[in-house]
């Protein structure tokens, strides 16, 4: 199978980058990590360290992605050879209730690919 | 505070806890504070509490995480009201301070300093367990609800709501919660008291 991470620099996508990294380590799936470059989040870190420390030893393609995260990153799956879109999200509120941001709603509501949540 | 809209008018006044009242299903129902001592019993309401009230992953599932969620809601500077038919608790509504800044989840920078030992946002939700529904608590909780938040000056409450709970969106209109967001996946409303 061959898997697509959306990252943004938060702590979510983050996570599910990690996530993805220690299935593929298992499983040998191919991963392509979508480095979103335009992202609010990813405008006070450096990704492209993030992700190479993420990645570790595992072999990964990098994409980079400028322009809209969310509708780029869906164009990016959709019309690549990827099995699965993997983004990390759902926030918590004060309260514990989950927020969907727009980046989040957007990508469940557009993409044909499959797609993986990972909270 | 967070960019987030809120009435100019303020709503209310509204009596806090306690109340003592007779619901529509003829059960006699007490309306206190909360505090640790109601921990068991909540937890008790949240372990049986029915899948399909859930809303945005609250209450929690797994027992661990309930004890956990309901620990940190009568925490210090959450206020808590419960309703109790006899010795068991079938409804709870809670504020919970937001000290969030806009796209800060953690770092909190020199330029974005927030004084998080004075919040100027709560968040409100409100539970009630199935089988007291549609019976006139979840008003009387809210209601007791805001007068203590009145009482402790509160005043900026919001909360987000599943578009279609239209018993939901009734109960909070009715009280003086107004529509401050409608283009985010849930609908956010809030008051001001």
């Amino acid at each position: 199978m061959h898997l697509l991470v959306g990252v943004d620099g938060s702590d979510d996508s983050l996570a599910a980058l990690s996530a993805t990294v220690d299935r593929v380590s298992e499983t040998g799936d191919d991963l392509t990590v979508a480095l979103l470059l335009d992202a609010e989040a990813a405008a006070d870190v450096d990704l492209d360290e993030l992700v190479r420390d993420a990645l570790g030893d595992v072999n990964a393609t990098r994409e980079r992605v400028s322009g809209d995260p969310a509708s780029r990153l869906v164009e990016l799956a959709d019309g690549g050879p990827y099995d699965r879109l993997v983004v990390g999200g759902g926030s918590r509120s004060p309260l514990g209730k989950v927020n969907l941001d727009q980046f989040l709603e957007f990508v469940l509501l557009n993409a044909t690919t499959t797609l993986t949540l990972v909270r | 505070m967070t960019g987030r809209t809120y009435p100019d008018e303020r709503a209310g006044p509204f009596e806090g806890p306690p109340r003592r009242f007779t619901d529509a299903e003829g059960r006699d129902i007490a309306v206190r504070d909360a505090d640790a001592d109601d921990y068991d019993d909540l937890v008790a309401m949240y372990d049986a509490f029915d899948p399909e009230d859930r809303a945005q992953g609250i209450p929690p599932m797994r027992p661990d995480d309930v004890r956990k969620w309901v620990a940190d809601l009568l925490g210090e500077e959450c206020s808590n009201v419960v309703a109790r038919h006899g010795d068991d608790v079938v409804g709870h509504a809670t504020l919970v301070p937001d000290v969030a800044t806009p796209g800060a989840d953690d770092d909190v920078t020199a330029t974005d300093a927030v004084d998080t030992s004075d919040p100027e946002e709560y968040e409100l939700a409100i539970f009630v367990t199935r089988a007291y529904q549609g019976a006139g608590i979840g008003t009387q909780l809210l209601e007791a609800l805001l007068g203590k938040g009145q009482a402790d000056g509160v005043e900026y409450v919001w909360l987000t709501v599943e578009r279609w709970n239209d018993p939901a969106l009734a109960l909070y209109r009715s009280v003086g919660f107004v529509t401050s967001n409608a283009e985010t996946f849930e609908l956010e409303m809030g008051i001001r008291l």
